[in-house]
């Protein structure tokens, strides 16, 4: 792979950017790879590269339908963040935290990953209480966890609504210093190119359009460009999970829901850390270029269609200038939609299906984004040692037959309102 | 915003209206011990990219529950009648 390092943009600077390599292959798809991993997204591309890093498995393909970062790697909120109360949940994000914190050098590609902080704010004494409980359960897993009470937040965070008279008046806050924000396009971009210099084919504008039996197994797939054998198939395609699936001949717990995420015009700084709140769910942080990048509530039916609804635009709006009337004036430059997977208890599942030859790492509901180098990682375990990663172990397939959701939102089994 | 014609209320903004979910599904009965029934009731769903039908429920209008056949890719509404009129 040729490095990024300070001396090759000094060196690219001094002749004009016009060697520049390209920073990922674009190959025709060989007859046959040992792993197909179908969707180049985040996951895929994570899962491409610790196949090839961890597990020394190279000849691997990732196939994408439409381009790389044009999916949900490039529609979400960027936030990464590792507060989770549940065992199964916390472990796994935490272990991702530590993957994101040396992930720059890891990838030899800079994804802006910055610990501004996560602020979770609390509207009420007795969410205060929850948040300390989730405090404990960070702790006693060695993740920072600190609770605020309403004048240390109010140092932090003075533009929020601390009236008398506020709608959602603040009691607190639960802060994890170590979360914040990264670089989404470089996520994947990062990954990708790392993973091509292993020889993974990425090949882009490839649709699965279905999968070759052999007997009972799967030994590989259909495509818009021709037919591509496997050894195994990792399923990892964000909101079209249940359709590649279906595919399959798999039935699954899961629902299509849209998601939608704004962007405001460029502020000076305001907006230093990440700053959430539940009593209405809004989530804020302000880009590098000074937009306030900022989310809500699903739109609240299945839907495929990749855009929005205004009234969720108005829902999200009132929110956010109910905990920020500060920016009550800012004008919104644009809004966009990604389809999520939403599974019945608001976790993901990665595991083998009851296909052989055929894993699936899907259902990410909110969560994705933050997820993705331990997703990859922990996939990764799976397609190349055909056994689950103890981390993973808790997002089986089969926990909904026997009970062991992980239900973070206690919202009961109602994919959209998880 | 989706326009759902409500049979009894005419057409209204979606946000009058209450998700149900997809209907599609039945409910076993109430002493059946099929756990797989059960299971697929609770859980499992077709998902479709395309046509879905779907409970809504008219909440700040008549308060009928309707069920709707749209499409998820385009949200065109194929057909809405009340949910009680759809039961066998």
């Amino acid at each position: 792979m040729h490095g990024y390092s300070a001396f090759s943009i000094l060196r690219n600077g001094l002749t004009g950017q016009r060697h520049w390599r390209r920073a990922w292959r674009s190959p025709d798809p060989k007859s046959a790879y040992d792993v197909v991993i179908v969707g180049g997204g985040g996951h895929g591309l994570a899962t491409a590269f610790y196949l090839a890093e961890n597990h020394g498995v190279r000849n691997v393909a990732v196939l994408e339908k439409g381009y790389i970062g044009g999916g949900n790697v490039g529609r979400n909120t960027t936030i990464v963040r590792s507060n989770y109360r549940l065992d199964g949940n916390t472990q796994f994000y935490e272990f991702s935290m530590k993957l994101w914190e040396g992930l720059s050098r890891a990838l030899n590609f800079n994804v802006m990953f910055s610990q501004r902080g996560f602020l979770l704010i609390a509207n009420s004494p007795g969410e205060l209480d929850t948040f300390g409980y989730r405090a404990n359960v960070m702790k006693l897993n060695g993740i920072d966890a600190e609770l605020l009470d309403r004048e240390e937040v109010r140092r932090m965070v003075p533009y929020l609504n601390f009236s008398e008279k506020a709608l959602y008046p603040v009691h607190g806050a639960l802060l994890q210093g170590r979360a914040g924000t990264a670089r989404h396009d470089a996520v994947a971009w990062g990954y990708a190119r790392a993973a091509d210099a292993y020889g993974v084919d990425i090949i882009q504008g490839c649709e699965v359009t279905g999968f070759v039996r052999q007997g009972e197994r799967i030994v590989g797939v259909e495509t818009t460009r021709g037919r591509i054998g496997a050894g195994k198939v990792g399923l990892a395609v964000a909101g079209h999970t249940s359709v590649l699936a279906q595919k399959a001949g798999l039935e699954l717990p899961i629902e299509s829901h849209i998601l939608q995420a704004f962007v405001t015009e460029p502020i000076k700084p305001l907006v230093h850390h990440v700053v959430a709140y539940g009593a209405d769910h809004f989530y804020v942080s302000q880009s590098d270029k000074g937009g306030l990048v900022f989310g809500g509530g699903l739109d609240g039916y299945n839907s495929y269609a990749q855009r929005g609804n205004l009234g969720v635009v108005r829902e999200v709006a009132e929110a956010s200038i109910a905990m920020m009337p500060c920016i009550s004036r800012l004008r919104i430059l644009r809004h966009w939609g990604g389809v999520m997977d939403m599974t019945p208890d608001g976790s993901p599942i990665i595991c083998p299906t009851p296909i052989d030859g055929l894993y699936l790492n899907g259902g990410w509901c909110y969560g994705g984004f933050k997820a993705t180098p331990a997703s990859g990682w922990c996939f990764a375990h799976m397609l190349a040692k055909g056994e689950v990663h103890p981390l993973t172990a808790a997002y089986r397939l089969d926990r909904f037959r026997t009970g062991r959701t992980i239900d973070e939102a206690g919202a009961g089994p109602f994919t959209w309102l998880q | 915003m989706l326009r759902i014609e409500c049979p009894c209320c005419g057409p209204r903004d979606h946000d009058e209206f209450r998700y149900g979910g997809d209907a599609s599904v039945t409910r076993p009965a109430y002493d059946d011990p099929d756990f797989e029934a059960w299971y697929r009731y609770v859980f499992v769903r077709e998902n479709p990219a395309g046509l879905h039908r779907e409970y809504w429920q008219h909440v700040v209008g008549c308060r009928q529950w309707l069920v709707v056949e749209r499409d998820t890719r385009s949200h065109t509404i194929a057909s809405i009648r009340f949910a009680r009129e759809t039961r066998a």
